[in-house]
């Protein structure tokens, strides 16, 4: 296919999986805000972890200053002067679509081109109308149909590989950033304390990534750091963990290579992270370092998202 | 539809249709029409005028009909000047006989604006320079139509011809049922077969199409995105072609693939910077040499447009004589050229009468409608003409046939005509139906959507 055409494919599939990650830090946030400041200015500061997580604290900041709830919504939501904000991201993927219409079914165009009208319609009502719940929810079932129409009506070529590899890698930096704002609170030794703040703060973290059911369905019991490292780095059976995240990876790019008859430096980048993910332990991890080793694992994205470009994207294959 | 007060025969279908449709079904169905159009993304994008970048084109949901005979002819005269207009541009691109034998002035041609000094001598394959030919033609009479322009380049607006057919097909099911109504929908893929029928010298193998675009800003996307979509082909920017060796390639994941046809929806002057416009970043840099060495085909051919020039429109029936050795079935409209002394004293004199066209307009902008116009306008406008008689163009008001058309008191005449396209390549094809634009103001005899028209749905009946 075009490279261009694949390029907005990926990028379609990156801005709806991003989309819904800037749904769930809002209902994070909403959630946060409604348990009483105890801790001083602890609760209130997570505003702005939630902002350093989705990569856009420095833009809010530039724009309004002191993070007060109702600009945090409009900036996460509404601002199209924030690149990731959802109203961009719904605005971006529609609009990629509309340029790759043919490399679309009916369904898939109709989920995208629906969630924007329907964003068209959110922008003209009203703010007093709308709560932050209603419109998180609004977004992750959009995003939830344009997947579902993207797997049940999709031609599986090339270009669902590249669909999926977007979503993967997407993902794979969403999850990871997020532990990286939180890892001070899942250092090890922290363990013991394990009640109040801290516990609260996991499981805000597993709340984030809409995981928290299904950690507590995997594992039971006490909310442990250790756990929680495990389940959302190394558990392949949790949909958000890094190692699914690039098991997808690999997946889509060992398609592709077999499809094109062509192996490629991406490829053998996933494979590897996905080996060194399934060698380790989360005593591997703590030992080198959390923060270090997701500082690594985001550096390890952004070098395959390059080769990605390389490889596929740029046009200049030969 | 009313003739002498009876309903005209293509028109007894809809007549009980009409009847059983009160207000209230008729607004909600205009709505769901709407609706339909605009999730499909029906639109055309509109940039740079601020207010909502999609518009959708007004959809009238009563059809315009012809019976199979009135088609019969109309499908004769068609395809006739569609031939005629290719052999014409064969001919000035190579010997010039037709100047030669004075049938047509020289400087028309050679001085022309469109004329593409880049292909002189090369011949296309199979002879055909334009390979969509759109015709806008009117109707006065029953079997009176006239011609209003040739569209040799890239007539745009067949993806309404087939949405509008789909969507009254989706709305209206018992219509189809009830009226033996022809198909159009085998028109993306005679277009597919034309495009691969003119491959270039140099391809030895199931030829590789691919549509080029200005890209999604451009507010005929829609289309070029539908037909390659219906085609099954790549819909490419300039940015995805690159020229190596002999050939032009596309920029795919799998590496460079070679195209042997591009049927552009870009405009002469940015198809190569190397050749034309060296400012132009939407085509090409060597398109033309690959063209013109036989690498690669481009549809319609580079100069096409000297042939739908309005100037040169005048002697179509000319040509139609000249090179089929046929008398012309489609009438032209009675046109005066300002550049003539005599003929532009005459406009002068009659300008409330007459519809004043720029020869290299289009859209239905810069042109005056005399007897719908202030006479400031008029006088404004005749400053104009004094100014540069030789840009203008003039012809009498026609009284344009009308269809009725949905309006917000019930059912009324309004002006309409029609764009048919014919296809020219190893044969000439035309499926049963077309365009048809409809004046949406009362009186109005522009139809130009970018001046309040819309489009309708264009039935053929089998017989």
């Amino acid at each position: 296919m075009l490279s261009r055409t694949a390029d907005n494919l990926y990028w379609i599939a990156r801005y709806i999986e991003r989309a819904e990650t800037m749904a769930r830090l809002l209902q994070v946030g909403e959630r946060i805000s409604l348990v009483p400041d105890a801790g001083g200015a602890g609760f209130r500061n997570e505003w702005d972890s939630l902002l350093q997580a989705s990569g856009t604290a420095e833009g809010f900041a530039r724009k309004y200053g002191e993070a007060v709830q109702r600009n945090i919504e409009s900036y996460v939501f509404f601002d199209y002067d924030n690149p990731s904000s959802i109203a961009s991201c719904v605005s971006q993927a529609r609009e990629n679509a509309r340029i790759v219409r043919s490399a679309l079914t009916a369904q898939v165009w109709d989920a995208l081109n629906t969630a924007f009208q329907e964003l068209r319609q959110l922008e003209r009502t009203e703010r007093s109308e709308l709560d932050i719940p209603a419109l998180a929810e609004w977004t992750t079932n959009k995003t939830a149909m344009i997947k579902g129409a993207i797997d049940t009506t999709l031609l599986r070529n090339d270009g669902w590989d590249f669909l999926h590899l977007g979503y993967n890698l997407e993902r794979a930096d969403n999850t990871a950033r997020l532990m990286d704002v939180k890892y001070y609170v899942l250092l090890p030794q922290l363990d013991l304390v394990g009640t109040g703040y801290d516990n609260y703060q996991w499981i805000t973290l597993l709340r984030a990534l809409s995981v928290l059911r299904a950690f507590r369905w995997a594992y039971g019991g006490e909310v442990t750091a250790r756990k929680i490292a495990d389940f959302l780095i190394l558990n392949g059976q949790c949909p958000r963990s890094l190692i699914t995240c690039a098991s997808g990876m690999v997946t889509h790019l060992d398609r592709l290579a077999e499809g094109y008859a062509r192996p490629t430096g991406t490829q053998a980048l996933a494979r590897r992270m996905r080996e060194d993910l399934s060698a380790m332990t989360p005593d591997t991890i703590f030992d080198e370092g959390l923060h270090e080793f997701l500082g690594r694992f985001v550096h390890d994205v952004a070098d395959l998202a390059r080769l990605v470009r390389e490889d596929y994207l740029s046009g200049d294959v030969r | 539809m009313y003739d002498d007060g009876q309903v005209r025969p293509p028109y007894a279908g809809l007549e009980a249709w009409t009847n059983t449709m009160p207000a209230e079904l008729r607004h909600l169905k205009q709505a769901e029409a709407e609706a339909l159009f605009r999730r499909i993304g029906i639109t055309f994008a509109v940039y740079g005028e601020g207010g909502d970048p999609d518009r959708l084109i007004p959809f009238d949901m009563f059809p315009r009909v012809f019976t199979g005979a009135e088609w019969a002819r109309l499908e004769r005269g068609i395809k006739q000047r569609a031939r005629a207009l290719n052999a014409f541009l064969v001919d000035v691109y190579g010997r010039g006989e037709i100047v030669r034998a004075g049938r047509i002035p020289a400087h028309l041609v050679y001085r022309n604006d469109a004329y593409e000094k880049a292909v002189v001598g090369f011949t296309p394959p199979r002879g055909v320079y334009s390979h969509i030919v759109g015709i806008d033609l009117v109707r006065t009479g029953p079997d009176q139509f006239y011609v209003l322009e040739d569209n040799c380049r890239t007539p745009s607006g067949v993806s309404y011809m087939l949405e509008n057919r789909e969507i009254m097909m989706r709305m209206f099911p018992g219509l189809f049922r009830e009226n033996p109504i022809q198909p159009v929908d085998r028109y993306p893929e005679l277009l597919r077969r034309t495009l691969a029928s003119v491959a270039p010298m140099k391809c030895d193998r199931d030829p590789t199409v691919a549509i080029l675009t200005p890209g999604h800003f451009n507010s005929a996307y829609y289309e070029h995105s539908f037909l390659a979509d219906l085609m099954g082909v790549e819909l490419v920017e300039g940015q995805d072609l690159f020229v190596e060796g002999e050939f032009v390639w596309m920029r795919t994941t799998e590496g460079p693939k070679k195209v042997d046809v591009i049927y552009r929806r870009i405009d002469d002057a940015f198809l190569d910077p190397l050749c034309f416009r060296p400012d132009s970043t939407l085509g090409v840099p060597g398109l033309m040499d690959v063209y013109r060495s036989g690498g690669v085909t481009i549809a319609s051919a580079p100069g096409a447009g000297v042939a739908d020039d309005k100037a040169v429109y005048t002697y179509v029936p000319e040509m139609v004589r000249f090179y089929l050795g046929e008398e012309p079935i489609l009438e032209n409209v009675p046109t005066w050229q300002c550049s003539r002394a005599d003929e532009l004293k005459y406009v002068l004199e009659n300008l409330h009468d007459l519809v004043v066209k720029e020869v290299h307009g289009s859209g239905g902008y810069g042109m005056l409608v005399g007897p719908c116009s202030t006479k400031q306008q008029i006088a404004a406008f005749r400053a104009k003409i004094e100014e540069n008689p030789g840009n203008y163009i003039a012809q009498p008001t026609l009284a344009l046939s009308t269809c009725p058309t949905f309006v917000e008191q019930g059912i009324a005449p309004r002006h309409v005509d029609l764009r048919p396209y014919c296809l020219m390549g190893e044969r000439i094809e035309l499926v049963p139906g077309g365009l048809t634009r409809v004046a949406l103001t009362e009186g109005s005899l522009v139809v130009n959507s970018s001046q309040g028209g819309g489009v309708k749905d264009t039935w053929v009946l089998a017989e």
